[in-house]
């Protein structure tokens, strides 16, 4: 019973982590860049919708929507502004630049919102029995959300045009641009589908867990990066199946393992990976070429 | 090469600047303390609150005519956690500012860097916060004016038997914060001796938020009660996730957990029932702790957390030694003399606090009375006195 | 070929040694003088050892191009074994606190190649995360271990880091790095920086220069820790978390990778900045954001690019210039 209640627990998290890592997973799969700001942005949405809905007292469903634009905004803004300029120099100085903007975000929240924790109330409160144990709604909501976003994701990629699109650029920026393929709308419209989708994360993650802070947003990313990697970087369900085990990992590490260890767990196992298969589970091996 | 020249010019610059940033206070007509705490960083909500709880009772003392006729000055740096910084602030407040004593620091890990220090130039040095057994262990000029770790895990495990009638008890904590692990140490410690049982031991580190493995290992051993020695928002969050969980205990707090209910955005009903041990009750009638609630809620419009409570002691403590030490004719300047005629006058306080009656022991640490308070219909109520 | 006085490896080895000896004498002088009071000195050494970090990891970013995010790692493990090293042994001071140092920096060095060896066989972007990751493991496996007072953290370390030695280990790990870069080895990690494949393909062992480079810098971090922990006498594990990690990435970036000149001017500007602008220390994580945002777009190269000082050259240059008017006078 306890080890179907700690699986349940990993899923719960582990489906927001699915979220986040999607987010990663398209951009680098784009940019072939780790979207350190990636974190913040749900910080951001998440403080967004706290604002709308505790402070200005809005119905739920539109601090949803206002959030998720805004994130969008921000998502493509730091896009051009900051990782445009630097599409073609070397990558280290782009992930220089990822990295400045996430802390930059994190402290303009911090001089913003100070440090006070702020709690966010449970949009989906109650819960439902479970083969004898109780499953809250929010868990179930987050549970379907992820696995519909995926699945829309997967086919808005493999069948219209802009995931076409998508697939070009991703493969050879150079090449998709000669065949007629915008390659700046096609590279903003996925950081914007990223940022979108770490809104919605946002939202859910507050759900359940409550608490918003500026840095809450870091550690998230880091382990749904983890989840990226693991399940194959720049690969839709890879970055599903990878954010579910990784949730599901570190559930039960705290549950029958140590409970202080959990995040060297999660670590270690993005060294292990990188070490036995770096491209992931459902990766390809490709080697570098001059 | 035009701009390594420039840039040399401009770096020597800065040291001279930094040099001899200090001289132009000279002959000054205040008083001056030094703070140094976290203003900015992950800690900073503590060094605010208790910031900004020194500031409320300086100016009030100010307005009443400060120490002798002369206004306090506090002089504030920020530490931002960081035991470097800290000895860095303190360094610049006694060679620089040339303070006649030292309010701070709030975490423990910089203050005792900074403790080690001031022994050495035995400089007066009230820390309100510092829980850690070892900050006033490095010579007679460290004060502080909270409890220490082991008195009020020990009172929480004993509270749990005499009056909860516990047999069984579980406890969670934040590895990665030597105050909490300290508290744990000591409620696990007076358990074993007073026969409560502890049925599972959980941790947690500072950026977790989702408790519920750890909650669910807890449930599945079902004990009496759940101690959380830590602050008011993951005593919020864990409490609401064992209430979502189905857990049974009853929650167990610490003076930390002082501020649950003013969190924004928070639904008392998910710390219903929780007893936290505490510095004073909010119902105290006194005059003292009913100014002080109302000041303070009046100035920064929040009600104050067990920092600012005691944020507001540590200057009340230190500007009375001060004052003493004035009425005695000595004055109050930076030298060995009143460092000393300071210390002395801290060693024998005896006065009434905001947190309690408050007197030095021999290693300075103080002796005051803990209260148990019981949130109960969304309210702070005090269940008894320990 | 009068104007050039310092042709030779030697004359300027003389050149540079006294120039040090006498920046040293000048700063040492004042510090007993009390022109410089206890807080400037203590800046001081904080500049010391921020220099020492900021070369160190200069030599992975800069000269090597990889990006590690956890060299606060490196120094948290270097303070540890030095501090457990004093802390266990009654030695004389004298003795005990070098080894401690020399220790400090194996250890972390060893740290360097256990992480080196799987993480450089990975492009740039999984090694930033590995070793972001590696960080996070070292900072929770301190965290819960007994022997490292766990949160408490460690003391009762002696005060034994003061000026004279932070200047000499600095003024150690700037000769010794700068001599590696200028070494055949040093070519050899340049032209991996430059192009992996290309260097593979002309029979440099890539795997190998990668590993060793990292482990150099992993040394001098580890010896830095060590001076840090006896300076302040008190070690505690979230002290070295990624802010700490990034700190020390903006000063390299900052002064320009693969310029040392430049990350010893940034890592001794950084230090001191901060305490001139005390009353906007909100701000400050907002500038150096900003500052790495901005270098990045507008001047990627740094303060200093890979420009590197050369007293000599430099005397000689000025020489020149000297000499250049009675020169036109005399034609």
């Amino acid at each position: 019973m306890t080890l179907l209640s700690q699986i349940i627990n990993g899923i719960q998290i582990g489906s927001i982590y699915a979220l986040v890592a999607l987010g990663y997973s398209m951009v680098y799969g784009i940019v072939k860049l780790i979207n350190f700001a990636h974190g913040e942005i749900i910080m951001v949405g998440a403080y967004c919708a706290w604002y709308l809905i505790a402070r200005l007292n809005m119905p739920a469903w539109i601090a949803v929507f206002f959030a998720i634009l805004l994130c969008v905004i921000l998502g493509v803004t730091i896009e051009i502004v900051a990782y445009k300029p630097l599409r073609n120099s070397a990558r280290i100085s782009l992930l220089i630049t990822a990295i400045g903007i996430s802390l930059l975000l994190q402290n303009l929240a911090q001089l913003l919102f100070k440090a006070d924790p702020r709690m966010f109330a449970n949009l989906f409160p109650g819960s439902k029995p479970f083969l004898g144990l109780q499953l809250t709604n929010a868990t179930l909501v987050t549970i379907a959300v992820s696995v519909v976003l995926m699945a829309a994701l997967s086919l808005m990629v493999s069948k219209t045009k802009i995931g076409k699109a998508m697939r070009a650029v991703s493969e050879d920026k150079a090449i998709a641009e000669l065949m007629g393929i915008n390659v700046n709308t096609t590279i903003s419209f996925t950081f914007a589908i990223g940022s979108a989708l770490a809104a919605i994360a946002a939202v859910l993650y507050c759900c359940s867990y409550s608490q918003i802070e500026p840095t809450m947003g870091s550690m998230l990313g880091l382990k749904a990066f983890v989840a990226a990697v693991l399940g194959g970087i720049g690969i839709i369900p890879g970055a599903v199946l990878g954010g579910f085990l990784i949730g599901v990992f570190e559930s039960l590490t705290k549950g029958f393992i140590s409970s202080n260890l959990a995040d060297a767990v999660v670590f270690g196992i993005l060294i292990v990976v990188l070490l036995i298969k770096p491209t992931g589970i459902f990766g390809k091996n490709r080697r570098e070429k001059v | 090469m035009k701009s390594v020249k420039t840039l040399a010019l401009v770096l020597a610059c800065m040291l001279t600047a930094v040099l001899f940033a200090g001289c132009a206070g000279g002959g000054s007509d205040t008083i001056k303390i030094g703070f140094i705490g976290p203003l900015t960083g992950e800690v900073a909500q503590y060094g605010v609150a208790a910031q900004n709880a020194m500031n409320l009772y300086i100016d009030s003392l100010n307005e009443k005519g400060g120490i002798g006729g002369k206004k306090i000055e506090l002089i504030s740096y920020d530490d931002k956690g960081d035991a470097t910084e800290a000895v860095n602030a303190y360094n610049k407040l006694v060679t620089s500012d040339e303070v006649v004593a030292i309010l701070g620091a709030i975490t423990s890990t910089p203050t005792i860097a900074v403790a080690q220090q001031s022994a050495v130039d035995n400089v007066p040095m009230m820390t309100p916060t510092a829980t850690h057994a070892d900050v006033t262990s490095y010579g007679n000029n460290t004060f502080r004016a909270c409890f220490l770790d082991p008195f009020q895990g020990s009172t929480m495990a004993k509270f749990s038997v005499d009056e909860l009638s516990a047999k069984t008890a579980a406890v969670i904590y934040n590895t990665s914060d030597a105050y909490s692990s300290g508290l744990r140490d000591s409620f696990i410690e007076t358990a074993g001796e007073v026969g409560l049982e502890i049925v599972a031991d959980e941790g947690y580190s500072k950026d977790d938020v989702d408790f519920k493995a750890q909650l669910t290992n807890i449930a599945a051993a079902d004990p009496d009660v759940l101690f959380v020695p830590d602050y008011y928002n993951n005593v919020y969050i864990i409490s609401s996730q064992s209430k979502e969980i189905g857990l049974r205990a009853t929650l167990l707090g610490i003076d930390g957990a002082d501020g649950v209910l003013a969190i924004e955005g928070a639904d008392s009903a998910n710390v219903e029932g929780l007893y936290f041990a505490n510095h004073y009750s909010t119902e105290d009638p006194s005059e003292l702790v009913q100014g002080f609630l109302s000041g303070y809620e009046e100035e920064f419009g929040q009600t104050p957390s067990a920092l600012a409570a005691l944020g507001y002691d540590g200057a009340m403590i230190l500007c009375s030694a001060l004052e003493k030490v004035a009425a005695s004719g000595v004055k109050l300047e930076s030298s060995d003399k009143v460092f000393q005629a300071v210390i002395d006058e801290l060693d024998a306080t005896d006065m009434d606090c905001v947190t309690g009656h408050i007197t030095y022991d021999e290693n300075n640490n103080p002796i005051k009375s803990l209260a148990i308070i019981k949130v109960e219909a969304g309210e702070y109520t005090l269940y008894m006195k320990y | 070929m009068m104007n050039i006085r310092f042709k030779s490896t030697k004359s300027r080895y003389i050149l540079n040694a006294a120039a040090v000896l006498a920046l040293y004498g000048v700063l040492y002088a004042m510090i007993e003088n009390g022109i410089l009071n206890r807080y400037a000195a203590g800046l001081l050494m904080t500049a010391g050892y921020n220099i020492i970090l900021a070369v160190s990891l200069n030599l992975a970013a800069g000269f090597l191009g990889q990006l590690p995010l956890g060299h606060a790692g490196f120094m948290s493990v270097g303070a540890y074994a030095s501090a457990l090293f004093t802390l266990g042994l009654e030695m004389d001071g004298a003795v005990e606190f070098p080894l401690a140092l020399i220790i400090g920096g194996l250890v972390a060095a060893v740290f360097g190649v256990l992480i080196g060896l799987p993480a450089l066989r990975l492009s740039g972007d999984y090694l930033a995360i590995i070793t972001l990751g590696f960080g996070e493991i070292i900072r929770v496996v301190i965290l819960n271990l007994s022997f490292t007072g766990g949160a408490f953290g460690l003391q009762g370390m002696k005060r034994y880091s003061n000026f004279t030695n932070i200047f000499i280990f600095a003024v150690i790990t700037l000769f010794v790095i700068s001599t590696l870069i200028k070494s055949r080895h040093g070519r050899a990690i340049l032209a991996i920086r430059e192009d992996e494949i290309a260097a593979e393909a002309s029979g440099i062992p890539t795997t190998y220069y990668k590993t060793f480079a990292f482990a150099v810098s992993a040394f001098f971090a580890g010896v830095a820790g060590g001076l840090y922990a006896h300076h302040l006498c008190i070690l505690d594990p979230s002290t070295f978390g990624f802010m700490k990690s990034v700190e020390i990435l903006v000063m390299v970036v900052l002064g320009g990778m693969g310029s040392l000149i430049g990350s010893v001017v940034a890592a001794f500007g950084l230090t001191l900045l901060p305490e001139l602008l005390r009353e906007f220390a909100q701000y400050r994580i907002i500038v150096y954001s900003l500052l790495l945002v901005l270098v990045m777009i507008f001047k990627p190269s740094g303060l200093f690019g890979r420009y590197d000082f050369s007293l000599g050259k430099t005397v000689d240059d000025l020489f020149i210039k000297l000499r250049a008017p009675n020169k036109k006078g005399g034609a």
